[in-house]
């Protein structure tokens, strides 16, 4: 049940996206892309998502030819940096609309889908907002019914696009934790793209430090800090933590 | 203690210069020509314009209106809807020429338009033999006046909600997609309730156009009272005439479809204001 990446290319119009990126994680790993704007790590992890295609390459995960399973039936709970909350529907709706949708054998019963919306409301400490709109929510409180909405589906994988991106620092270290603890409990495959070494380093069992399409250093966090691949990782490391 | 402007807020004479032209314009451009047409309606009494709208002739033009624009509109808010999908939300070769395509309409003179129709369509047209030998009538009959019209009412949909889906983006479709939701799905669930307020306006405006179509349809028509006029035509059929009265009753009429549908548009404007801002991004 592992997530085995093997030589990924992918060219957009003018420039290579990704230059053949390998990796491999465990089943339940806790996997974070880093790296400058432009280096691929988005186009990565939406290739993990299925809602882009790579030019060549391979992907497998949980014994399936990943790439041949349409984004759509690969439950792959997919949290967009800017949310992408169903503006019309209520954050009920929001959070039910993966079951909601499915085919009518594999519909949950409506007292059954409430009763999940409610379970995951309480896990994302937003008990009582059932009938806000989004537009009524906090940054923070968005990201929040996003990724109850990403785990409704009971998601085979999670993937997380600069999830604190657009929050303030004091709300980012609370979700941080938070999402850690989720993922503990949980125990899905899950990787999250970051601009932000820090935040990769202190979150993540793996990290993968990627420039220009490549991935120049892949390991825990530990081994990356203490003994930098590349001159490209060490000055990355060092800047990001002078700033 | 001296009296202070703010640094952005003009002298109040010049905003009252300022409002006051704007005030003129509409009124001589806009109000005046409008009333001139009650006006001119009622001029003999609400009995003589009631008599020109119970014309046998004008009934057919009202009715012949009315079923183009039952036909045109709901056919362009169709091809609206899914040109504009396409072209915001999926890349493909040649989406630059269906854009441009789609404005065609808008920079033709509609008596071209026409025309083009009379070319395709008409008796010395491409298809006028093979369509004379199967007996089926497109020009001077009421399918040519629907295709021109059409052809006229086509960009409307699509404009309105072309920049509003660019501006929306993708992000919520493919939120959608990753939690299962089929294509249908995607589109009935997530798409078209974002674009509801936008696809409303664009048949109003489509539905107004529709109604008030006067060049393509002439030339297409073939100004047969009673079968081929639509209210427009009829308008100027009867004030060549000299039948004043009549023509400016048939004219307030169509005003006042024209009205309706603003008073209706302003309505939803005002009634959804929380509900048309929170489906905008901004």
């Amino acid at each position: 049940m592992s997530l085995v990446v093997d030589s990924i290319v992918k060219k957009f119009e003018r420039f290579p996206a990704l230059n053949g990126v390998s990796l491999t994680a465990p089943q339940g790993a806790f996997l974070a892309l880093v790296g400058p704007s432009g280096s691929g790590k988005t186009t990565l992890l939406r290739i993990l998502g299925g809602l882009e295609f790579p030019d060549s390459g391979s992907v497998h995960f949980a014994d399936l030819n990943w790439l041949d399973v349409p984004a759509r039936d690969r439950r792959a709970g997919f949290v967009f940096q800017q949310y992408a909350l169903f503006k019309h529907m209520t954050v009920e709706k929001n959070i039910a609309f993966g079951l909601t949708v499915r085919a009518k054998k594999l519909r949950p019963p409506k007292e059954e889908i409430a009763r999940r919306v409610e379970e995951l409301l309480a896990l994302v400490q937003l008990e009582g907002y059932n009938k806000r709109y989004p537009s009524q929510l906090s940054g923070g409180q968005k990201q929040r019914v996003a990724l109850a909405r990403a785990l409704a589906i009971e998601p085979r994988m999670l993937l997380l696009d600069e999830p604190f991106g657009a929050l303030d620092a004091k709300v980012r270290k609370e979700l941080r934790g938070w999402l850690r603890a989720i993922h503990e409990r949980m125990g899905i495959t899950t990787v999250f793209v970051t601009h932000d070494q820090e935040e990769a380093f202190a979150l993540a069992d793996l990290v993968a430090v990627m420039n220009a399409g490549k991935i120049e250093q892949y390991g825990t966090p530990q081994d990356v800090r203490r003994a930098p691949k590349t001159p490209f990782v060490a000055d990355f490391i060092e800047v990001q933590a002078g700033i | 203690m001296k009296f202070r402007r703010y640094p952005t807020q003009d002298h109040p004479l010049s905003r009252i210069a300022l409002s006051l032209i704007a005030i003129g314009v509409v009124t001589l451009f806009l109000v005046l020509p409008l009333a001139t047409v009650f006006t001119e309606a009622l001029r003999k009494g609400l009995g003589v314009a009631w008599e020109a709208l119970d014309d046998p002739d004008a009934r057919a033009a009202v009715r012949l209106t009315l079923i183009t624009a039952a036909i045109a509109v709901p056919l362009n808010a169709v091809f609206g809807v899914a040109a504009s999908w396409a072209i915001a939300k999926f890349d493909f070769k040649g989406k630059q020429f269906l854009t441009t395509l789609i404005d065609l309409p808008f920079s033709i003179s509609p008596v071209v338009s026409g025309l083009i129709y009379v070319l395709i369509f008409g008796l010395q047209g491409w298809f006028g033999e093979s369509l004379r030998e199967a007996n089926v009538k497109i020009i001077f009959a009421v399918p040519g006046i629907v295709l021109a019209t059409i052809f006229i009412t086509f960009p409307f949909v699509a404009r309105e909600l072309i920049p509003l889906m660019e501006d929306q983006g993708r992000d919520e479709e493919e939120a959608a997609t990753s939690l299962g939701a089929s294509g249908w799905d995607t589109f009935m669930r997530v798409t078209l309730p974002n674009i509801r307020w936008g696809l409303l306006y664009g048949v109003l405006l489509c539905n107004a156009r529709a109604m008030g179509e006067f060049g393509a349809v002439s030339v297409v028509s073939g100004h047969i009272r009673g079968l081929t006029n639509t209210m427009p035509l009829h308008v100027e059929v009867l004030y060549n005439d000299y039948q004043f009265v009549g023509a400016f009753a048939v004219a307030s009429l169509l005003a006042l479809l024209a009205l309706v549908t603003l008073v209706l548009k302003s309505l939803l404007e005002w009634r959804f204001a929380d509900d048309i801002a929170a489906t905008h991004r901004h």
